[in-house]
C-alpha cells in the first residue's frame, strides 16, 4: 500500500533551485545536504523599506518564526533589500515556499529559496557599492530598491 | 516492452515521452506508472481511443509486470478519487480481457480496503468503497454481492456501545457511493436496496445531532440552512431515488464500451465484515455542509443545481478531491481546478470559491493549513482574471452582509484571508459599499470586522498607507498609528514615581552594564507596595519592573530585533523581578502599556517572555482575563496570543514526550545488544550496564519532566475555562437581575470564544476531558455555558 505515485504528487515549490552560495564553507555536497534540512529561507526583492515586522507577519503565516535577519548594506548598514526567515520546523519553512514564494509583500512579487543557515556576516549585501549584486548592474528605475542601479547611476 | 510502441505514445500519452534507448525494469515500470496516471488528461485523443489504447498496452504487460500494475490500479483508486470512472472504465476494458486480473484486482482493492480502516485512513476508505461501487457499472464486480457489502455495512448501525461517529461513516461509505451506482444496484436487487435505505433512515432519525451547532458557519437558517452533512446526503439520495435514479452529471467513460463489458464474467465480492471497533479507532468527525450559494447567485450561463440535487453532492466531492491530491501546488490545483470536467454545464467558478470557502472555514479546522487557500484564490484570479475575481468579491459581499451571525472563529479566518489577499492587490476595494458600517455601534460585527480588517492590513504595510486606501469618513475605524508609549519621556510629569531612576537605569544600559550591576542600581527604587525595607527588597516591586521594562524597551523600540536583544542581554534581570506570579502578571502590564498601540509588537513579545521562561503560560492566561484587558477582550490581537500560548505550551509537551520515547527506544536497543554470556568481555559487559543505568536515569527524568509538563498544560486550560465561567457567569447573573436580554454582541462573542477554544484544541482537551466535567462543567453550571461543553463531546460520540 506504499506506493507512492511519484509521477503525480510533486511537491516542486519545496525543491531547492540551481543556486549555490559561492562564499559558503564547504563542498557542493553539503551545502546542498544542509539546503534540505534546512528551516532557513533567503527573501529576496524586498522594498528597502520593508520592515521586519512586515516580514515577521507575512511569514508567520506558514508557522512560528524563530528570528528574521534583515540583510543590509555593508558600507551604509541600511536595509538593501533581502533577508532571511528563520522557523523552528522544517514543515513551516515547506509552507512558505509553497504559499508565500511568489506572492505580493509591500507590493513586491518576493521571492523565496533555501539558505543553509544563517552565519554572521551573511546580512551584509555582496555588491561593489554595498548593496547587493543585482542592485551594481540593473538598468531599470525601482525606487523602492535605491532607483537605479549602481552602475547607471556612477555614468 | 511491447512492440507497440510507437503507436502507444499517441494513443495513450498526453505529453511526448522521450524515447528511452534502453528498456530498463525500473524504467518501464516508471513508465507504467506515468502512462496510468496521466490517463484522462488533456489529449488530442478522445479518452475512449486512450482507455482502449492504455488497456491494450497493459494487457500485454501482466505477464511481465502484473504486481506492478495491480499496484499503481490500487493506488489510483485510493488517490486520485477525482478520476475515479476513467480508472473504473480501464479496469473493466482489463476485466474483459483477462478475467483472472479482474479478480486479483478486486482481491487487492479488499485487501487494501482493510488496511486503510485499520490505519484509520477514513476519505481514502470511502473512496475505495466508491471505486468497487463503480466497478459494478463496468461489470467487474456482481451488483447482488456489492448489496451484500453495503448490508454488511449498514449493519453496524446496530452494534452496541459504539461511537456514534463509527456507524456514521459506514452509512457514509453506503449513501455516497450511490450516485455512482444506485441504478444499477436498483435494477437488480430493489427490494434488499430499499430495506437498506428503510435501515438507513430509521438510523438517522435516531442518532443524534447535539455537535451541529457547534459546526455551523452561520447561526441563521437563511438564505442556506448549514445542513448536518448526513442529513443532507440522505436528502441528496432520496431526490435521486424519487428521480428513478437518473443522474446526468458523473462522467461514464463505460457506456462507451457497453458492448465489450456486458460480454465480461463478473466475480462476487468476498464476503466484507466491518472491522470491530477498537479503542485506537479515530473516525472522521462530523461537519457541516457550507454552501453559500445557489442558483440565484449566478446571473448569466449555466445553472447552479440545487443543494439537494445529487449533482451538488458529486461536484463538491470531486472538487475537494483535487484539492487533496494537488494543495502542495498551487498552479497545478488551480488548473486542475479550472479544467473540471463537464464545465460548461455548471457555474464552475463559484462552486470553486464556494468549495474553497467551505474548507477554509470549516470547523473545528480547515483540512490544510489556511494560507494555502489564500495562495490558492490567487492563481485561480490569474487563470482567470475576467470572471473569478468578481466571484470572489461577490462572495466577500455576501460574507460581509451576513456578518452578525457568523462563527467569531470563522470571522478571524476571514479577516486573515481578506487582509492577506488585499495586500496582493493594492488593498484595492470599494469601502464606500460597506459605509453602512459606520452609522453601527463600533463593537458590532461590520464594523468590528472593517476595523480588524484594516489593523490587518497595516501590520502588511504601514499606517499611512491604510490611511490613504480608505475615504476619509472610514477614520474612525483605521488603527492607531502603532508607536510606543513611554511613560517617562520628555513630556512626562517628572514628579512620576520612580522617574529619576529611569534616567539612571538608561545611562546604565547604555553604558553596557551587566545584570548584576543593574540589579544593584535597581535596589534604590521604592516598594510602593512594601512600609518598610523589611529584607532586600527582593519581593515583588511593581515599580523596578516598571522602571526597568519601560526604560529597556524604549531604548530597544526601533525594532522587534532590538526588543530581542535586549530581553536576551537582561534575561538575569528579568527573571529576577518577575520571580513570583505577582512579578509575572506585572511584567505582561508594563509591556502592554508600552506597547498598547501596536498589538503586533505585544504579541512578539509575550511569544519571547514565554520561550526565554521568563512568563509562563498561564500568566499570560491570567493577564488576558485580568480587569485591566477588559477593553480589548473582544480584539483579534488578543485571542491570537491566548491560543498562540496554548500551542506552545502543548508542543513543549509534545517535545519532551518526543525526548521520552526516543530514550525508551535507545533503551531497548541497548538491551537487545547484550549477549546472553560472553565470559571474556566483562569489560564491555560493565560499559553496557553503565549505559543501560544511564539511560535508565534519563528515562526517570524524562518521565518527571513530561508528568510536570503536562500538569503544567492540564492546569493552563484549567484557568482558561474557569476565568470564561467566571466572566460568562457574571453576566448572565446581571443581566437577568435587571431582566436584560443575554444576547448581547460581547456575550456572543465571549461564548464563541469559549467554543473556540474547545474547536481548536481538541485533541489535547480530549485528555482532560474527566478533570473537566468533575471540576468546571459540572451540572450546577448555567445551562448556556454547559450546552458548549455538552456540544464538544457530542463531536466525539
Amino acid at each position: 500500500m506504499s506506493i507512492k505515485l511519484n509521477a503525480l504528487f510533486s511537491d516542486s515549490y519545496v525543491d531547492i533551485s540551481q543556486y549555490r552560495d559561492q562564499h559558503f564553507k564547504g563542498n557542493r555536497y553539503e551545502q546542498e545536504k544542509l539546503l534540505k534540512q534546512s528551516c532557513t529561507l533567503y527573501v529576496g526583492n524586498l522594498s528597502f523599506y520593508t520592515t521586519e515586522e512586515q516580514v515577521h507577519e507575512l511569514f508567520s503565516k506558514s508557522g512560528d518564526v524563530k528570528r528574521i535577519i534583515i540583510g543590509l548594506d555593508k558600507v551604509k548598514k541600511t536595509a538593501c533589500g533581502f533577508c532571511f526567515v528563520e522557523y523552528y520546523t522544517r514543515a513551516d519553512a515547506e509552507n512558505a515556499m509553497r504559499f508565500i514564494n511568489g506572492t505580493r509583500l509591500d507590493d513586491r512579487i518576493i521571492r523565496t529559496d533555501w539558505d543553509a543557515g544563517f552565519k554572521e556576516g551573511r546580512q551584509f549585501g555582496r555588491g561593489k557599492s554595498g548593496g547587493q549584486v543585482r542592485d551594481e548592474y540593473r538598468q531599470d528605475y525601482d525606487p523602492a530598491r535605491g532607483g537605479y542601479g549602481k552602475l547607471v547611476q556612477k555614468s | 516492452m511491447s512492440r507497440r510502441r510507437h503507436s502507444d505514445e499517441s494513443d495513450a500519452g498526453s505529453q511526448p515521452h522521450k524515447r528511452r534507448r534502453t528498456s530498463e525494469p525500473i524504467e518501464i515500470e516508471d513508465r507504467l506508472e506515468s502512462l496510468i496516471c496521466r490517463v484522462g488528461e488533456k489529449s488530442t485523443s478522445s479518452l475512449e481511443s486512450n482507455l482502449e489504447g492504455l488497456a491494450g498496452v497493459l494487457e500485454a504487460d501482466l505477464p511481465n509486470y502484473k504486481n506492478k500494475i495491480l499496484r499503481i490500479l490500487c493506488a489510483v483508486a485510493r488517490l486520485l478519487p477525482e478520476k475515479l470512472p476513467v480508472y473504473t472504465t480501464l479496469v473493466g476494458l482489463l476485466n474483459a480481457r483477462n478475467y483472472n486480473f479482474g479478480g486479483e484486482f478486486v482481491e487487492a482493492m479488499i485487501r487494501q480496503l482493510k488496511e486503510t480502516l485499520k490505519s484509520n485512513l477514513y476519505s481514502e476508505a470511502v473512496y475505495l468503497v466508491r471505486f468497487l461501487s463503480d466497478l459494478v457499472n463496468c461489470h467487474v464486480i456482481a451488483a447482488p454481492s456489492m448489496v451484500a457489502m453495503f448490508e454488511n455495512f449498514v449493519s453496524v448501525t446496530q452494534e452496541e456501545d459504539i461511537p456514534q461517529v463509527r456507524s456514521d461513516w459506514y452509512v457514509y461509505a453506503v449513501l455516497s457511493s450511490l450516485p455512482w451506482v444506485g441504478k444499477e444496484l436498483y435494477e437488480k436487487k430493489d427490494v434488499e436496496m430499499d430495506r437498506l435505505l428503510n435501515q438507513i433512515e430509521g438510523y438517522l432519525k435516531r442518532r443524534q445531532k447535539t455537535h451541529v451547532p457547534m459546526l455551523q458557519v452561520w447561526t441563521a437558517e437563511k438564505p442556506h440552512p448549514q445542513e448536518e452533512y448526513l442529513d443532507c446526503l440522505w436528502a441528496q439520495v432520496q431526490k435521486l431515488k424519487k428521480d428513478r435514479w437518473q443522474e446526468r452529471h458523473i462522467l461514464r467513460p463505460y457506456i462507451a464500451f457497453d458492448s465489450v463489458l456486458c460480454e465480461a464474467l463478473q466475480h462476487n465480492l468476498p464476503p466484507f465484515t466491518p472491522p470491530a471497533h477498537s479503542d485506537d479507532a479515530v473516525y472522521p468527525m462530523p461537519h457541516v455542509v457550507f454552501r453559500m450559494f445557489d442558483y440565484t447567485d449566478a446571473p448569466e450561463g449555466p445553472v447552479m443545481p440545487g443543494s439537494h440535487s445529487v449533482e451538488r453532492f458529486v461536484i463538491e466531492e470531486n472538487l475537494h478531491c483535487i484539492i487533496k491530491s494537488h494543495w502542495r501546488e498551487r498552479k497545478t490545483c488551480a488548473a486542475q481546478l479550472l479544467s473540471y470536467p463537464g464545465k460548461n454545464k455548471i457555474p464552475l467558478n463559484y462552486h470553486i470559491v464556494e468549495v474553497i470557502f467551505g474548507e477554509l472555514f470549516q470547523l473545528p479546522g480547515p483540512p490544510h493549513i489556511d494560507v494555502m487557500y489564500t495562495a490558492l484564490l490567487i492563481e485561480l484570479c490569474k487563470l482567470q482574471p475576467g470572471s473569478l475575481p468578481q466571484v470572489l468579491a461577490q462572495a466577500t459581499e455576501m460574507m460581509y452582509m451576513r456578518l452578525d451571525t457568523m462563527n467569531t472563529t470563522c470571522v478571524d479566518r476571514l479577516i486573515n484571508w481578506f487582509s492577506h489577499h488585499l495586500s496582493n492587490f493594492q488593498f484595492r476595494w470599494s469601502w464606500d459599499d460597506w459605509a453602512d458600517c459606520l452609522t453601527q455601534d463600533i463593537e458590532k460585527p461590520k464594523p468590528k470586522f472593517v476595523k480588524e480588517v484594516l489593523e490587518k492590513c497595516m501590520r502588511l504595510s504601514y499606517h499611512q498607507r491604510i490611511v490613504d486606501i480608505v475615504p476619509p469618513s472610514f477614520s474612525a475605524l483605521i488603527p492607531a498609528n502603532p508607536v510606543c508609549s513611554y511613560k517617562y519621556g520628555e513630556e512626562a510629569d517628572s514628579s512620576l514615581p520612580g522617574f529619576a531612576m529611569t534616567t539612571i537605569v538608561g545611562n546604565a544600559i547604555k553604558n553596557r552594564a551587566s545584570n548584576e550591576e543593574i540589579l544593584i542600581v535597581l535596589k534604590d527604587v521604592p516598594n510602593p507596595n512594601q512600609d518598610d525595607d523589611d529584607d532586600e527588597g527582593d519581593g515583588f516591586n511593581p515599580l523596578k519592573i516598571e522602571v526597568f521594562l519601560q526604560t529597556l524597551l524604549h531604548l530597544a523600540a526601533k525594532s522587534s530585533s532590538h526588543s530581542f536583544s535586549a530581553l536576551a542581554k537582561f534575561h538575569e534581570v528579568l527573571k529576577t523581578l518577575t520571580d513570583s506570579d505577582e512579578g509575572k502578571l506585572h511584567i505582561l502590564r508594563v509591556l502592554y502599556d508600552f506597547w498598547r498601540n501596536h498589538p503586533q509588537m505585544i504579541s512578539v513579545l509575550v511569544d519571547k517572555l514565554i520561550r526565554t521562561q521568563i512568563v509562563d503560560c498561564a500568566a499570560v492566561a491570567n493577564w488576558i482575563f485580568s480587569p485591566e484587558m477588559a477593553h480589548d477582550f473582544t480584539r483579534f490581537y488578543v485571542w491570537e496570543i491566548l491560543h498562540s500560548t496554548i500551542r506552545k505550551m502543548n508542543k513543549h509537551v509534545q517535545k519532551i514526550q518526543k525526548e521520552l520515547d526516543e530514550a525508551k527506544v535507545k533503551l531497548e536497543k541497548q538491551q537487545n545488544k547484550k549477549q546472553p554470556d560472553s565470559g571474556d568481555e566483562e569489560d564491555m559487559e560493565k560499559n553496557s550496564e553503565d549505559e543501560e543505568g544511564q539511560l535508565e536515569e534519563q528515562i526517570e527524568r524524562l518521565q518527571e519532566k513530561v508528568e510536570s509538563a503536562q500538569s503544567e498544560q492540564k492546569n493552563l486550560f484549567l484557568v482558561i475555562f474557569q476565568r470564561f465561567i467566571m466572566l460568562l457567569t457574571e453576566h448572565l447573573v446581571r443581566c437577568e437581575t435587571s431582566g436584560v436580554d443575554i444576547n448581547t454582541t460581547w456575550y456572543k462573542n465571549c461564548i464563541e470564544r469559549l467554543q473556540q477554544i474547545f474547536l481548536m484544541h481538541h485533541v489535547i482537551i480530549q485528555q482532560y476531558m474527566g478533570t473537566l466535567e468533575n471540576l468546571l462543567f459540572t451540572a450546577e453550571l448555567d445551562h448556556h455555558i454547559l450546552t458548549v461543553y455538552q456540544q464538544f463531546c457530542a463531536l466525539q460520540l
